[in-house]
């Protein structure tokens, strides 16, 4: 096969076959000699002082091994779970950072807060035992909505934030907007919240930890996104163990979507319970303990205003936000809604002057992190609402009010921090109206009047900042991490080749894109390629996957390494065929000399590297294996048209999505299979967002009232249409495969592109998400 | 109290003895170290855990093992030959790239056997109907609603 064939052809997947036959190996799926089961007592309350906690009875059932509480970990120096990003508040202080102990000290602050934990022979008895564990809670109020507990007198969680507040962070130049206002023909507003979600990977999270008396070294398989931060946190920042005492792997897991991203406080019990009890130690959540404790995504209240001339040009946008942080800072809560949500309020409009203020509060709720889009998709709510609202109150056609503010001219510095560096808005615009026969639109609409059913159309144009991130300017942005990838590649002496990556796949298709890229730089046949990733036992460092970095970020690391061993490669092609070094090219899998017909394959100079007999040792050690770390110039610039048709039925309120057509420009494209997937699903669990998907706490008790899958509704095959996909491609200009990233787009793009359908059926103004036919319904109601 | 169990699973005869309380999930899981068979909710809403017995299609987290006594039992692991060709349904999947984290892939590849058995040559809605049994999160069904159409006119019914 020719060098390049693989770029851009859907291959099928490698990893297909064992996740087809059953023999995938998720976290739970490992048993380990000697193995105990861990079962966490959790908070019942979402808010309560713990005056006492007897485990008499807990530790005297059968095969009980032992019983953790707060005061042990205290008592081991086992430190709280950290935030992995500052943000500093307006009137330049560090945000309020509460400690979040991995099991609670003196107070539970959520349903399912991590009390204590059991730890037996079996998984029954452990959870008989937790049953036995006795809490002497005194319940004090709560409050679970961001607003409210940031009104004077609302119960406080933390001693440091007696007001609940985290933070007020701003970004933009108010006296420039304030300005534009003045002068501004119209201001459209708009109230819009951004419903909290819950993740739901159909994997529960899992931890497993075995410790060796022998060699002193402790290994945790856990279902993560990042095991390498996983471990950098958990040793560095928590445990104080040495890193290199500790392997974390995370072998296959089933889905991730932010949720897995985070160190959490169970990964720390079992790790430290593990040597304890000189037991492996086993814990896997029940869907219960993923709808309580695995952080929750999104959760905005926000009020948005955007000025304009007399003819709908922007002039300026100003928004105000109240976000929800949960009782605890998650490892990347801070900056979800801040650096990667405000950053993004440009969208795809020269919109000449932006403000936003955002103020993060503590509630009795789960904590809220990144999931799918991860402040992007709160961003494009928020534009792509009012941009639909601006072109409501101008009477203008939505999509020319759009085309009118479009960025044209690249690289475009926004006024909200980023530099866009390519883009064609226009033509993802222009080809998803073609797809989705927006021609036709005004017949389908009459056609669906005469049945007495309600008919809408919306878009949503959507940017996002992949390929997270130049590491000098998040760190300027207050991470407290680098955030580049690295990548190694060993080539065997048959030529054979294994790939370490630090991205981790997780559903993605790592083991077949990233082949595919190796297969065709080295002009090898792709079955000759394995990537392996997601231990940090073989690979030799990794910020994981999120934020759809993976081949911006790590695929380009593999790039840099493969480009460190056709260089080698080539100097000893240039020995073995008696030429000079800078006579030898590579292509096609081989080395010539250029302008001759001599040539030697790649896996020939691969097994000189390690069969040295005829070899420049005066020049070249032996061997052929390099590694590279790449840290990004600047993000990648998805972007992307989607258009929804709805219908909707004034009976019963049901919306039925008529027609989904999703066009993207991801820049190149390695896979358009895997790619067109990755839509697919985004999609989905947009549309979710905006009709089926929402979360609800108490507002009295703070109980979680959408706590399994009976009362949170994922959506389901019947839910959704099938979908019309397209591409355009404006390459990256700053990675060498010129990639930008595809896994969240569907998740930033859909809700907005839904929601301006269902509001244009009903001719109102906003609706709530989720839009359940009730909420639908009731809005017909209500207006008539 | 421990009880004796005996049932034949993927053509071979196993016994065990369990906990009375013990699902068959967890006997197939634990006690049969077949692992293809997930858990992903507990209360039957994902289907993660679908698994064949007497040739239907049944959530086995949601069933005693004693209640599979003496059954006839199909898992994943069961279905590809011998010589490790794929059942056609396991074929679609990855031909239509059905499956991306691979964790509902199982239990959603026994029931879209099930569903084209009793639902030989379904529609696209016929297909997205029946399959409200199963949950994925990756795939946003459209693959997996294209692999099952396609595998339809191959599976012997």
């Amino acid at each position: 096969m020719g060098a390049m064939n693989y770029i851009g052809q859907a291959v099928k997947r490698k990893e297909d076959h064992r996740f087809l036959t059953g023999n995938g190996q998720y976290t739970d799926d490992i048993s380990l000699d000697r193995m105990t089961y861990a079962v966490f007592v959790r908070s019942p309350h979402a808010h309560a002082a713990i005056k006492g906690i007897d485990a008499s009875k807990a530790l005297a059932a059968p095969g009980v091994v032992g019983v953790l509480t707060g005061a042990d970990l205290e008592r081991n120096k086992i430190a709280g779970l950290p935030c992995g990003w500052l943000i500093t508040d307006v009137n330049g202080q560090p945000m309020k950072e509460p400690a979040h102990p991995c099991l609670a000290i003196g107070k539970a602050r959520y349903v399912g807060d991590h009390v204590a934990v059991v730890i037996a022979e079996t998984w029954q008895q452990a959870k008989d035992a937790a049953e036995l564990v006795e809490v002497d809670y005194e319940v004090l109020p709560a409050v679970v909505e961001a607003v409210d507990a940031l009104k004077p007198g609302a119960p406080a969680l933390h001693d440091i934030a007696p007001d609940n507040k985290c933070y007020t962070w701003a970004i933009g130049d108010k006296g420039a907007v304030d300005k534009a206002f003045a002068q501004a023909a119209k201001v459209s507003t708009l109230d819009i919240v951004n419903n909290r979600l819950i993740p739901n990977a159909i994997e529960p999270r899992a931890a497993t930890a075995v410790y060796n008396r022998s060699s002193e070294e402790y290994t945790l398989y856990v279902a993560s996104q990042n095991p390498h931060v996983e471990r950098l946190l958990m040793t560095a920042f928590v445990m104080g163990l040495p890193e290199h005492k500790v392997r974390v792997v995370a072998p296959d897991v089933g889905g991730g979507f932010g949720s897995k991203i985070y160190l959490y406080a169970e990964d720390v019990v079992v790790t430290f319970a593990a040597k304890q009890f000189n037991r492996p130690v086993k814990w896997t959540a029940e869907r219960s303990e993923s709808f309580q404790s695995d952080a929750h995504g999104r959760d905005h209240a926000t009020k948005a205003e955007l000025a304009m001339d007399k003819d709908g040009n922007f002039l300026a946008l100003r928004v105000h936000t109240v976000a929800n942080m949960g009782a605890y800072l998650s490892t990347f809560a801070s900056c979800i809604p801040t650096i990667l949500y405000a950053t993004l309020l440009a969208g795809q409009y020269k919109t000449p002057a932006i403000h936003c203020e955002v103020t993060a509060a503590f509630t009795n709720t789960a904590p809220v992190d990144a999931y799918r889009g991860a402040g992007r998709p709160e961003a494009t709510y928020v534009v792509e609402r009012i941009v639909e609202t601006a072109a409501r109150d101008m009477k203008m056609d939505p999509a020319e009010i759009r085309r009118k503010n479009f960025i044209t001219t690249f690289p475009y510095q926004t006024p909200v921090a980023l530099l866009y560096d390519i883009g064609d808005y226009d033509a993802t615009l222009t080809e998803a109206q073609k797809m989705a026969d927006v021609k036709g639109y005004a017949a389908r609409k009459a056609d669906s009047a005469k049945r007495g059913k309600l008919r809408g159309l919306g878009y949503a144009c959507y940017i996002e900042a992949c390929g997270i991130a130049p590491s000098a300017v998040a760190g300027a942005l207050g991470a407290r991490a680098g955030l580049f990838e690295a990548g190694e590649v060993r080539v065997h002496p048959t030529g054979k080749v294994t790939v370490f990556t630090g991205s981790h796949s997780h559903g993605q298709g790592h083991e077949t894109t990233f082949a595919q890229v190796v297969a065709a730089r080295l002009g090898i046949a792709i079955e000759d390629v394995d990537i392996q990733h997601g231990d940090t036992g073989k690979v030799l460092f990794g910020m994981g996957t999120y934020g759809s970095r993976s081949l911006a970020v790590g695929g380009t690391a593999i790039v840099k390494a493969l480009d460190k061993v056709i260089a080698k490669g080539k100097k000893i092609a240039a020995h073995l065929m008696e030429a000079a070094e800078t006579d030898v090219e590579f292509a096609d899998g081989a080395f010539k000399v250029a302008g001759t017909d001599k040539s030697i394959p790649f896996a020939q100079v691969a097994l000189t590297a390690y069969v040295p007999h005829n070899y420049p040792h005066d020049k070249l050690e032996p061997g052929l294996n390099e590694n590279a770390f790449y840290d990004p110039q600047n993000f990648t610039f998805p972007a992307g048209s989607y258009v929804c048709e709805v219908e909707v039925d004034p009976e019963t309120g049901i919306t039925t999505i008529e027609s989904f057509t999703a066009v993207d420009d991801f820049g190149n494209i390695v896979n358009p299979m895997i790619v067109e997937g990755q839509v697919h699903g985004g999609l989905t669990q947009g549309i979710g967002q905006a009709l089926t998907e929402g979360c609800r706490y108490d507002p009295e008790t703070g109980q979680l009232v959408t706590g399994s899958m009976m009362d949170y509704a994922l959506p389901r095959a019947d839910d959704v249409p099938s979908y019309k996909i397209g591409t355009k491609v404006t390459a990256c200009t700053h990675n060498p495969l010129g990639v930008k990233g595809c896994g969240e787009a569907g998740a930033i793009g859909a809700p907005a592109a839904l929601m301006n359908a269902i509001t244009d059926a009903l001719g109102v103004r906003d609706l709530p998400m989720p839009a359940t036919p009730q909420t639908v319904w009731r809005a017909i109601h209500k207006k008539s | 109290m421990t009880v004796k169990v005996s049932m034949k699973v993927n053509g071979k005869a196993v016994t065990g003895e369990v906990e009375e309380r013990t699902l068959l999930v967890n006997f197939i899981r634990e006690n049969l170290r077949l692992t293809g068979t997930h858990v992903g909710c507990d209360t039957a809403q994902c289907g993660a855990c679908t698994i064949h017995m007497n040739g239907r299609a049944v959530k086995s987290c949601n069933i005693l093992v004693m209640q599979a006594e003496g059954a006839d039992i199909a898992t994943i692991e069961g279905l590809a030959a011998a010589d490790g060709t794929l059942h056609p349904m396991q074929e679609a999947f990855r031909e239509h790239h059905g499956l991306q984290c691979g964790f509902c892939t199982p239990g959603m590849v026994m029931s879209a056997i099930d569903l084209v058995k009793t639902h030989p040559n379904p529609s696209e809605e016929t297909i997205r109907e029946q399959l409200d049994g199963n949950l994925c999160r990756c795939t946003g069904y459209h693959n997996i609603v294209k692999a099952i159409k396609a595998a339809s006119a191959k599976v012997p019914a």
